[in-house]
Formats: C-alpha cells, structure tokens, sequence
C-alpha cells in the first residue's frame, strides 16, 4: 500500500491552520460589521449601536442571530439549485484567497517547525487573481438566479466592474512583480523584512493604483454600483433573505479583509515590524509579534476602507467605466514603463 | 496504485462527466458552468504534472475572463430552455457524421500512443513547468513566435477599440 504514504502530521498541521484561519477570517469579519457601523456613527457625529452589551459590543452577534432566525424564502420562479448555489460560491471565493498569505515567521510547536501559511506556493500572486475572478461567478449566478430584473442588471455591472478593474490591478501588480523577481508572497515578504524598505517606497503609484482597484474589486462605496439603491433597490442579493442575504455580506467583509491583508503582504512588509529586529527574540514569540503587527496593519486599512466609504459618494456608472479604463489602465501602464526604465537605469 | 494515480483517475473521470455535462444539460447557463468545471479538472491535471503557471493562467483565462462572457451574452440574450430551433434530418445526419469522423481521428491517435507507452517521460528536475523556467524559454527560445503572437494580440485590441468608438 502506497496510497498513504505521506506525511500525516503534515495534513493535520495544515487542516488546523486552514481551520483557524478561516474561523478567525469569519470572527474578524463579524466585528469589522460593527467597526463599520462605529466608525459611520462617528464620522456622522452620532453614538451608533449602543444597547446590547456593554458599548454596543454583542450588536453583530445579535445582528447575525436575526439574520439565521428570518424565513427563508426562494421565488418561485427563481431557479433554485442556482439560488442557492450564488451566495456559496462568493463565500467560498473570498475564503480561498486566504491559503497564500503569509502571517508570521515559522514557530516550533512538539519539535516541528510549522509555517504560517497554508500554502506557499511558486505563482502566489496569481492564485489570489485566480479567486477573485472566480467571486465573480457567485455574484452573477445569484443575481441571474434570482429571475428579477434588478438582480441581473446589478450582476452584470458587478461583473463588468470587476473585469474592468482586474486589467489595471494586474498591470499595477507586473510593475511590483519587476521590482521583487518573485510570485511568491512569502518571498515578496521575506525580502521586505530583509531588505532596507518596504515596497511602497519603490512603488508608490502602483500601490495607489492597487489600492483603487482593490476598492472597485470589493464593491465598496465609491465603487458600490451593484448595490446602487436608488436605482436599483438593492442590488444583486434583493430576493435573498435570511443568511443566503448574511453570506453575500459577509463575503464583502471577508473580501475587505483578505485585500487588505494582500495589500499589507505586497507593499507594507507583511508582519514586518518596522525598527524591531525579529532575531533578538525566541522565535515563537517573533512570530506572535508578526501576526499581530500583520493584523494591525490589516485593520488599519479596514479602517480605511471604512473612511472612504462614509466620505466620498458613489460615482456614476459612465464615470466608474471612464476612471477604470482611460486613466487607471494608461496610469498603470506609464507605472510599468517607469519602473522598467528605472530598473534598466539602475543596472 | 500511488497516490498520483488515483488523483489523475479521479480528476479525468471529473473532466469527462463534466464534458459530458456540458452536452447534455438543456439549459445553457448548466452548460457554461459545467465548462467551467472542466477547466477546473485540465487545471488540476496541469498541477499533477507540476505546470502550475499554465494551471493557475488556465483559470484565470479561461473559467475567469472568457466563460464570464459567455455568461454575459447568455445571460443578456436570455436563451430559454426550448427555444432552441429544430434542426432538420439533414442537418442532424451531417453532423452525426463529422463528428464520428472526428471520433475516429482521435482513437487513431490514441491508438499510435501504444508505442508510447513503455517509455518514461524525461523530466530532468520537474521544474520545466514553472515560472523561471517557461519566461526563459519563452523569451530566448521562442521570442519570434511570442512576439508575433503578442502583434496579433494587439491588433485584436486595436480593432476592439476602433469598433467601440464606432
């Protein structure tokens, strides 16, 4: 028998990981809903939720039991196995990218050394592309499913969007590719940590360009157009109710999250400390250090994400298209031009 | 068996009830999705054979940009599951036809493999298939061929754009 002969502890070391991860994603996810509702209460000068718990602390775990508690209704003319397949796939989606982040030195547990991360692998960077293209699918299926009009229009903007701004993120991303020579997010890390900067010094414009897309790629306000109210009530989860409606939600936050994590990795050194040196202390407690400086810098940009929402309104739809393809694609591409004159200057 | 076998096994199976999916299911939203399942299958044979730059460009290319457009156009048309027309006796026979001659061709192929078939793959260090590997080769081997492969591309482009402005 050959069939089991590999490393069991391996596959049981990575089924944790993979388990943590993913239940601290959904826990982080659950607060940053009400990080979301604090931080609108207090840029609009009101106390936001307050009543359950002390400051309002237990609101998202009431927020979540309303959502499982609600009836649950499918239209009749909705077709059901996609209907229910839509909110699954984005969740699904936004999970996966999780799998190539690194979040911390390695640290040794019962003699074995054991990496923060899922998976290292050669093409990491794109992976994650890979499954943000796929949460496209969870988003048009829902809104084609759902037989309404108002669906399907959202779900097409949602994914014309999305493919509109995936253009200008990839080209953002080959100029940082040229400058770090890897895939590998735990390479691009490890050379943050080793090296003098962090990548946003070499790659400001590419950053910002990033940043821009990342918004767009998450469906956040100024770039909420799938969600256009007033103009088409609600968007791609209107017939969605109960926690079919929760997943689609929920996927944003975990997709805010994942891309934030993916932009601190790219451009801001990852679990870097910055001024630490990671070698004068044991490296379990490095490691821990790591995550937690990883996990600062990630709300930090939920934080910001948040900022932007509850500050600039939302854009038109011409305008959305206009800003993604005539300045960001050009931008982006005059970024990759630069950067690979200055590369060639240097040698 | 080994455990290489067994994912490849059970990966083609998936690739073929997938294929096969995609011709028998009468709605054709099922079908574009069960393509999409295919491309999934390719790519996971694509990794059993440590490609995985061509896997992941795979997804990305194909179940990602190009089967969203299918999904665009079929979803804006709106094809309803009997709408198709009735095609004649005629129609049907040729393409009954075509087709098994096509089967033909390909279990002819398969069959000239047999020879193949004690032979060993060289792989040299099993690394052909990944990034460093395939840029170098792609950019000193074959720079023509990539590079005229690019110039289509780019007329394409420029022709989209001209359309559009129309």
């Amino acid at each position: 028998m050959t069939i089991l002969s590999f490393d069991w502890a391996f596959v049981v070391e990575k089924l944790i990981m993979i388990a943590i991860i993913v239940f601290a994603s959904l826990g982080i996810a659950l607060y940053t809903t009400f990080g979301e509702r604090k931080v609108a209460a207090i840029l609009q000068d009101r106390p936001g939720p307050s009543r359950a718990g002390p400051f309002g602390l237990l609101q998202p775990l009431a927020d979540g039991l309303k959502l499982i508690m609600k009836e649950e209704i499918i239209p009749t003319h909705a077709n059901k196995w996609l209907f229910i397949l839509g909110p699954g796939l984005a969740m699904t989606a936004s999970l996966m990218s999780c799998a190539v982040i690194p979040w911390g030195t390695p640290i040794h547990v019962f003699g074995r050394t054991v990496e923060l991360q899922i998976a290292d692998i050669n093409i990491g960077i794109l992976y994650v592309f890979a499954v943000v293209s796929m949460g496209v699918y969870g988003i048009m299926i829902g809104g084609w499913a759902s037989n309404n009009k108002f669906s399907l229009m959202s779900a097409l903007r949602a994914a014309s969007q999305a493919i509109s701004y995936e253009l200008a993120m990839g080209l953002a991303l080959i100029a940082l590719l040229m400058t770090t020579g890897s895939l590998s997010l735990k390479t691009i890390v490890e050379q943050q940590v080793t090296g003098h900067w962090w990548n946003i010094v070499y790659q400001p414009l590419g950053f910002f360009i990033f940043f821009v897309c990342a918004m767009a790629e998450c469906n956040r306000t100024p770039f909420d157009l799938p969600e256009a109210e007033n103009e088409l009530n609600f968007g791609y989860h209107q017939e969605y109710s109960s926690m079919k409606l929760g997943f689609y939600l929920f996927a944003e936050y975990i997709n805010m999250i994942m891309s934030s994590a993916i932009m601190a990795s790219m451009y801001f050194g990852g679990y870097d400390l910055p001024f630490f040196d990671e070698t004068t202390v044991a490296p379990n407690i490095a490691a821990m250090i790591g995550v937690g400086t990883l996990l600062i810098k990630i709300v930090l940009f939920i934080f910001l994400f948040m900022w932007i929402r509850w500050t600039i309104p939302r854009f038109r739809y011409d305008q959305l298209m206009n800003l993604g393809w005539k300045t960001m694609i050009p931008l982006a591409l005059f970024n990759m031009l630069l950067t690979g004159a200055l590369i060639l200057a240097k040698l | 068996m080994s455990t290489l076998e067994i994912l490849f096994y059970a990966l083609s199976a998936f690739a073929i009830i997938s294929a096969i999916m995609v011709l028998v299911s009468k709605n054709p939203i099922y079908s574009v999705l069960w393509l999409i399942l295919v491309f999934f299958a390719i790519s996971g044979h694509y990794v059993l054979l440590n490609a995985q730059f061509l896997a992941i460009v795979n997804i990305i290319v194909y179940a990602g940009a190009i089967m969203v457009l299918f999904l665009f156009v079929i979803m804006l048309v709106n094809v309803k599951q009997n709408s198709e027309p009735q095609k004649q006796m005629l129609v049907k026979f040729i393409g009954v036809l075509s087709g098994g001659s096509f089967l033909l061709l390909l279990v002819a192929l398969v069959k000239q493999t047999v020879q193949l078939q004690e032979q060993n793959v060289l792989l040299k260090d099993g690394t052909i298939g990944l990034i460093h590997p395939l840029g170098k080769a792609l950019f000193t081997d074959y720079v023509v061929p990539f590079e005229i492969s690019s110039v289509l591309f780019l007329s394409a482009m420029v022709g989209a754009v001209i359309i559009g402005k129309k």
